[in-house]
Parts: structure tokens; sequence; C-alpha cells
């Protein structure tokens, strides 16, 4: 079994409207930040290892997780112990 | 009612039915039926885990709502259901197709139409009221260069948006159906309110036309917007697709 988190966050180019409300509020809190965006974090388990593995998560986020035109994406491994590895 | 494949006819005006897809979290399916129906023309639904046989309608239409509680992102689920592999393969023989607000994102979700729908620029839900110029009609409708319409607005994710190549793509081509005139309502790319494909029978837009009907709505332009709603189907010729290829859209 290998698990995943497939990170998708919006693209440079686009305006996160969210990222800008919170940074707004943190602000209106009284703490500045310089940039703050907003994404989604999706963990994912599957029965496979090894490469295959990686290339079912890959495939699953550019079929559904993600749409290229708005966002952009990667793959980590998370391996025994917690540790992340970028695929 | 949920999945009935009964059809409706009020006065039979047309052999073929006019098929309204279903998704959970649809929520424009019997305004859009209540349309059909004060346009004297035949209906079916169609549920979202169902396919159903091309041959038997007259066009599709995708309501608005919010299939599938807008969850990962607008219409991302939606398009990838049994139902939206019907209405891929009734567009690519012709068949005419219309996609309503969240229709809109499940269209371009599907790769059917180009473009993308982000969130408001605003950041806020926009109810409103529009003007619409239309630019170049989709096939099935009757629509000349120039017109007006008055139609209300109601969405978080209406934003038009493609990179500027696809953008000046979609200029080039002709592809855009709508504009926003005067206000626009949610930041879309050069005021985009509705786009079509190539072939000009896939088509949709942000605004809603079956909510402007009788008098008591507020206008009755979305009367006049799609007159005797949508044309006979023409079951050949091949539809142009918009998927985008996935790479290049990871993080580096």
């Amino acid at each position: 079994m290998s698990r995943f988190v497939v990170r998708v966050m919006p693209r440079d180019v686009i305006l996160d409207v969210q990222g800008r409300t919170v940074q707004e509020t943190l602000a209106r809190l009284g703490t500045d930040v310089t940039s703050l965006r907003v994404g989604k974090s999706i963990e994912i388990e599957v029965t496979e290892s090894g490469e295959a593995a990686i290339q079912k998560v890959q495939k699953i986020a550019q079929t559904l997780l993600y749409n290229p035109l708005l966002e952009v994406f990667e793959v980590r491994q998370v391996m025994e112990g917690g540790e992340e590895r970028l695929c | 009612m949920l999945g009935n494949s009964s059809t409706h006819s009020r006065k039979g005006t047309s052999s073929k039915p006019v098929g309204v897809v279903r998704f959970p979290g649809t929520n424009c399916d019997r305004d859009v039926v209540s349309w059909m129906q004060a346009s004297g023309r035949s209906w079916q639904w169609l549920w979202w885990m169902d396919s159903f046989s091309v041959a038997e309608f007259d066009s599709v239409i995708v309501p608005g709502g919010f299939s599938f509680g807008d969850y990962l992102r607008s219409g991302a689920l939606a398009a990838r259901s049994p139902v939206i592999r019907s209405v891929w393969e009734f567009a690519g023989r012709g068949g005419p197709v219309l996609g309503i607000c969240n229709g809109f994102q499940i269209l371009t979700e599907a790769g059917l139409l180009p473009g993308a729908l982000a969130k408001n620029v605003s950041g806020r839900f926009v109810d409103a009221w529009v003007d619409l110029e239309v630019e170049a009609a989709p096939s099935f409708v009757q629509q000349k260069r120039g017109e007006v319409f008055r139609l209300p607005v109601a969405h978080g994710d209406g934003r038009f948006y493609a990179d500027p190549t696809e953008l000046a793509r979609i200029e080039d081509r002709g592809l855009v159906w709508l504009r926003y005139k005067g206000r626009n309502p949610n930041g879309s790319a050069l005021a985009i309110a509705g786009v079509k494909n190539e072939s000009g029978n896939v088509a949709a837009l942000m605004p809603h036309p079956e909510r402007a009907i009788w008098d008591w709505m507020g206008g009755v332009d979305g009367k006049r917007f799609l007159p005797g709603v949508l044309g006979s189907a023409d079951h050949s010729g091949n539809v142009a697709t918009y998927v985008t290829t996935s790479d290049g859209g990871a993080i580096e």
C-alpha cells in the first residue's frame, strides 16, 4: 500500500479570490503577510507500490483532481514515518 | 420524479423531446421544464447515472445548480458522469446542446466547450440582472448579431477564463456567443458571457433565460431568447473538442 498527497494550487495568473480574502482578514486582525494563496490537499491511498502507484496517482490527478486552465498540481508520496517525497 | 423516463408533452409540437439533464444538486431543472412547457415543447428527464439513446432526442439542456455540491471544482464531477458520455455522443452527431450556468461549467469541464469558469473577481456570489449582446449565435439559435437581452445571473464561479493564446483563438474563430454589455458582473475575460464550439451545436451561457419568462419574474427576455427553444437536431457532422492536455500543469 502507498500513501500520497496531491496538492492542487491556483495558477499564479489566476486571481486567488480565497487567498486574497484570507490575507485581507489577517491584515484586519493585525497580521500582515506578503503573500497568501489557498489550494487543496487530497490524501490518497492505493494498494499498488513503487512506480505503478505513482503512475496511478498521477493519472488520477490529471484526469480529475485539477483543471489545467486554472490550476497546477504536485504529487507527494508519504513515506514510512510521515516524510513526504515529491514524485 | 427523479429518473422518470416518460416523455412529457403539452402540445406535442415536436416529435422528439428535449432532454433535461439532472445531477444531485441541480436546482434549475424544473425552471427549464416550465420553460419547455410554456414553449409547447416535449421534454424528458435525463438522470446523471443513465446513458441515453442519442437518436431519440431533439436537443439536450444541462441546467444550472450546484451539481455534486460544487465539490472539487464547479462541474468537475458532473462532467465525468455516464450521462455526459451520452451528451458527448449526442454532440458528436451534431445534436444541439445548451448549458446554463452550472451547465456551462460542466460543459467546459467535459471538454465540449473552450475555457473555464473561475471564481468571480469580486469574491462574492452575484445575483443581478445583466444586459447581454449577441456576437455570434450557435447554429440552433435564431439571434442576430448586436441583439440585446436582459437576463438574470446568479453564480459564484462565473468568471470566464482562458489563457491569452486560447482567448485569442476563441475570438479569431468567432466562438463568442454573448458578451456582458455595460456591467461585467464577474470579471470575465473580454466580458464573455457565453461561448459555443467550432461546430456551433454546443453552446452555453452563465445567465438564466429560464428565469425571465413571465412578467412576475422581473423580465421576459428569456421568451424571445430562444424562440421555440431549440431547433431540430441535424444529427450529422463532427464536433470539435477542447480537452486540454494535462502535462505542463505540475508544480515545478
